[in-house]
């Protein structure tokens, strides 16, 4: 067989038939199309592109992508997705899950399928609130948060989703909020690149139940964003200001400058994708309101996938012991023949 | 030295559950079959790894009938017991016969022990055992003698004193312990220094037989006439791996098995983990939900996918099950029965969990359910369950339970090729595609897998239309579906073989079970049958949809009883469904039916069958 001419793809071959039903001026549309659009120019196999969700507003995500997809359970689509590309390593699969998806009920898989290196492009739509059901706070609100379940208050303290991640071992991590199109299209591109685990933080609005919650970031990217560069120094407010590290490897925020008062640039913390994982959960750590937060790809290290090494045992089982015969397998053991007088021989 | 020949033996081996009983009696079975006999086994076992030692609940037992006829189960109460300390005695002795043979190892029952198990008195020495064939033999100090001038320490020596005990065993019943040893030389080929000592001390227990006095007559059980063929020993839990490779095979299509570790299912991953030269992978999944969760994924990429439970893993595993029931993909669940609720009793078996099977998920969720009889049909089973789960695209789950799952039975081996193949075809034409457009045969929605050019579709857990498969909330839609999905099962009956039916299709007592009682419950109506009595015993392979072969003679007899281990789960239904009264007979000991219990049970019914059922108790309690 000839190999099928590529075909360019448009945003518009990667939309379905059905009618979106997120809110208006939900995030969820902004993310939508900014991943239509970059699967389109990627040049992605429609067929062999699988999108994998669990329960939540971002989980009907799949209905609207042109490509396979399947809306699961809730909090369980990183255990189904990993059935399926264990089995079916020459697909792309992409999980779609939100805050109270991927970090509460479906906690436990999360950090699993990271951990595995499984080779699934994780999106995790953080809002900060429980959406489809009506606004209770999340894994990832605020301490404080006022919801129909916490009146007076939330009393626990939030998750960082980055943080879980790098500790689960996720092996490419990255954030960017949902109106960034330029900047999620570019984390995209580098993920569907990377072969493992993939956890990608996107900032979202929830405009009903949760409105602004980012807006502390997103109103003023260049004071509260480091925008993430590879071999540049931690740097915001138009390069005036920096990150450098104190006393106990402290992260301080600093003028960067060489005037008085003022730290040189050369002092600045350098951003490497490949850094080490101590470097990387420091990133984690620079959260509002102490600290601008990163965006951009955090970390990044190639690790063998839990299918490629599956398949590999398969192979090497193989090599070793030849291609199973099913009779030798049922003849294992402790075998006897009975003759025609009914007795053993 | 006499020799005496006995048709059958039931002996039953108990000691601490770090003495190496399971091996011991998996051992000298091994013998029985090498030997030609028929034979049937019962490990029962606790919970505990290494329960403190001399304790009564630290017990473990394995129970071993063989015989020169052919039988059905592991036997009702052991001719021969070898007690291997105090509380094995306490806990094992009242099941031993009148006039049964007692091997004890005097070298345990010294104060503490004794103490420890409850005793008074020393019961070896205080005449309390006068109705038994006693033969005291202090293991532990022969097992040291043995092992005189080894290098291991005293400790190790005193672990081999289980093969004393095998090689005394050896003897009575005229073994030939060459190819033990070769076995035991095998097993320990790691560590020679242990299988050196073992042989050794194995050796020792067979000498002392020959050589002391007391053990006068060597008991031989000749040969049983088998079926002729290819033969192997096989658990359960073996034979269903087995059968799920063969199934994957018939379907043509590659196996995925997704576990999480439970007792008693944990060792059909272990089997499975070693097949991956089939092509099998398997995948220790962080929980069952995952398990599930994962094998419905790759179902829906194509596999053939299974996870495997117990009851506790199974009520996790629901939600991820119906799933599968909404979006139609097959997958094979198998559920290993222990007692419960909760935790219940790990190691034990019960029939507890039909109900939980049969509607054990949200909404209207039905699934094929099936179970298997015996350790060698769990493979058949498991083909059935396969091809089932990939015509019908559905869950299916197949009950199994402890006692079949680590029981061992002589079983014939099948001929591959003679199997039946079903090979899948997954759907790649693109014209006219709806996702939930249905062979008109099986109600089956086309399985078209990622990966098939013009077939992008989108499915999920939220109710479909009942063509295109877009997300609909449509109320005549909700109930057209959810009567399809019923109506999907029940056409399974239209491939289900012949119901499974003992004696004629009328009499007086009908007997229904299903599962592992099989056994038990076959050998007892055989009993009666051969006494004249008319009686029938009706083995049921399918709970969902009901065998429908039952439908034409249950209303044909007098009284219709269903025995099984557990409060009267499948009696509800046949009451439900066919609207007669049916007597239980149950048991919830954690323990199988002994065949004279059912007997009992029948004869009750027998001699009441002129009344009107509702005169007599409604439900028999199985004996303790």
């Amino acid at each position: 067989m000839t190999e099928a001419v590529k075909i360019k793809l448009s945003k518009k071959d990667l939309e379905s038939d059905q009618d979106v039903r997120w809110c208006p001026g939900c995030g969820d549309y902004a993310i939508l199309a900014t991943v239509q659009r970059t699967l389109a120019t990627i040049g992605i196999k429609r067929e062999n592109t699988v999108f994998v969700s669990g329960i939540g507003c971002s989980s009907r995500f799949p209905y609207y992508m042109n490509t396979y997809g399947f809306h699961t359970i809730h909090g369980r689509a990183p255990a189904i997705a990993s059935g399926l590309k264990i089995t079916r390593p020459e697909l792309d699969v992409w999980v779609i899950t939100g805050d109270g998806d991927g970090l509460s009920i479906g906690g436990n898989h999360m950090i699993h399928a990271l951990r595995r290196n499984m080779d699934l492009k994780i999106l995790l739509f953080n809002n900060q609130i429980y959406g489809l059901t009506k606004g209770q706070y999340s894994p990832t609100s605020a301490m404080g948060t006022r919801a129909p379940s916490t009146p007076t208050g939330s009393i626990d303290h939030p998750l960082n989703p980055i943080s879980l991640a790098l500790g689960a071992g996720a092996t490419f991590i990255a954030r960017a909020a949902d109106t960034d199109a330029k900047l999620m299209a570019t984390i995209l591109q580098e993920a569907y690149k990377h072969k493992g685990a993939v956890f990608i933080e996107l900032l979202q609005n929830c405009p009903v139940f949760n409105d602004g919650v980012w807006e502390g970031v997103k109103d003023d990217p260049a004071g509260k964003q480091i925008a993430l560069v590879e071999g540049k120094p931690l740097v915001f407010a138009g390069g005036t200001k920096g990150i450098k590290l104190g006393a106990g490897l402290t992260p301080q925020i600093v003028d960067v400058g060489d005037g008085p008062g003022q730290t040189p640039v050369a002092e600045i913390v350098v951003h490497s994708e490949r850094g080490s994982a101590l470097y990387a959960h420091l990133l984690a750590q620079l959260v509002q309101p102490d600290f601008p937060i990163p965006m951009g790809v955090l970390y990044r290290n190639d690790k063998p996938t839990y299918g490629q090494l599956a398949v590999q045992q398969v192979d090497d089982a193989i090599v070793k012991q030849g291609v199973g015969d099913l009779n030798k397998l049922m003849y294992s053991g402790m075998v006897w023949e009975v003759g025609a007088d009914g007795t053993r021989h | 030295m006499d020799t005496k020949h006995l048709d059958r033996v039931v002996i039953r081996f108990a000691g601490d559950s770090g003495d190496g009983m399971q091996l011991t009696g998996t051992e000298f079975a091994k013998a029985a079959a090498e030997a030609g006999n028929d034979i049937s086994t019962f490990p029962d076992f606790p919970a505990e790894i290494r329960a403190p030692a001399g304790s009564l609940f630290g017990v473990s037992g394995f129970q071993l009938h063989f015989s020169s006829s052919e039988i059905h189960t592991p036997g009702d109460a052991p001719d021969v017991l070898v007690a291997m300390n105090p509380a094995a005695l306490k806990t094992n002795l009242k099941d031993l016969i009148e006039t049964g043979t007692l091997i004890v190892n005097t070298g345990a029952f010294i104060e503490a022990n004794l103490k420890k198990a409850g005793y008074a008195s020393n019961p070896i020495e205080d005449g309390s055992l006068g109705k038994y064939k006693v033969h005291a033999v202090d293991i532990n100090h022969l097992t040291m003698t043995a092992l005189d001038g080894s290098e291991l320490s005293n400790k190790e020596k005193g672990r081999a004193k289980n093969f004393f005990a095998l090689g005394l065993v050896f003897w009575m019943y005229g073994r030939e312990p060459e190819s033990e040893i070769r076995r035991i030389h095998q097993q320990f080929a790691k560590k020679p220094e242990f299988g050196e000592a073992n042989v050794k001390v194995f050796k020792a227990g067979y000498h002392f037989g020959e050589t002391a006095e007391v053990f006068q007559t060597v008991y031989k059980v000749p040969p049983a006439v088998f079926k002729p063929g290819m033969y192997r020993n096989i658990t359960g839990n073996e034979a269903i791996a087995l059968g799920l490779v063969v199934g994957a095979e018939l379907a043509g299509k590659k196996l995925f098995y997704s576990g999480y570790p439970i007792t008693p299912a944990s060792s059909i991953l272990h089997s499975l983990a070693k097949y991956k030269n089939f092509g099998a992978l398997t995948f220790q999944a962080e929980d069952e939900i995952a398990a599930m969760g994962a094998a419905l994924g790759a179902a829906y990429g194509g596999s053939i996918a299974v996870t495997a439970s117990s009851g506790p893993g199974i009520a996790l595993k629901g939600e991820a099950i119906g799933l599968g029931v909404m979006t139609e993909l097959p997958v094979v669940i198998l559920n290993i029965q222990r007692g419960g609720p909760s935790t219940g009793l790990p190691t034990k078996t019960e029939q507890s969990d039909l109900l939980q099977s049969l509607y054990g998920r949200n909404g209207e969720s039905p699934i094929p359910v099936l179970a298997a009889k015996s350790p060698g049909d769990t493979f058949y089973c498991a083909i059935e369950a396969v091809k089932i789960a990939t015509r019908y695209m559905v869950p299916v789950m197949l009950l199994s339970d402890g006692y079949i799952a680590n029981g061992s039975e002589p079983w014939p081996l099948p001929n591959l090729s003679a199997l039946p193949r079903f090979e899948v075809v997954h759907r790649t034409d693109p014209n006219s595609y709806f996702v939930y457009q249905r062979d008109p045969r099986t109600l089956a929605r086309a399985w078209v897998i990622p990966g098939t050019p013009g077939l992008e579709h989108r499915i999920g857990g939220i109710e479909k239309d009942a063509l295109t498969g877009n997300i609909s909330y449509a109320p005549e839609n909700h109930e057209k579906q959810t009567h399809v999905r019923a109506e999907k099962i029940e056409r399974i009956a239209q491939d289900i073989g012949e119901l499974d039916l003992s004696g004629a299709e009328s009499g007086d007592v009908l007997v229904i079970g299903w599962g592992g009682t099989y056994g038990a419950l076959r050998q007892a109506q055989q009993q009666l049958a051969a006494q004249g009595k008319q009686v029938s015993h009706a083995h049921l392979r399918w709970l969902s949809p009901l065998e429908p072969g039952l439908a034409k003679i249950v209303h044909n007899f007098k009284r219709v009883i269903v025995a099984e281990l557990n409060m009267g789960q499948l009696r509800q239904i046949i009451r439900a469904t066919f609207l007669i009264d049916v007597i239980g007979l149950n048991k919830i000991q954690g323990q199988p039916f002994k065949v004279r219990e059912v007997v009992d049970a029948v004869e009750v019914q027998l001699d009441a069958k002129h009344a009107e059922p509702s005169a007599v108790a409604t439900q028999s309690q199985a004996s303790a």
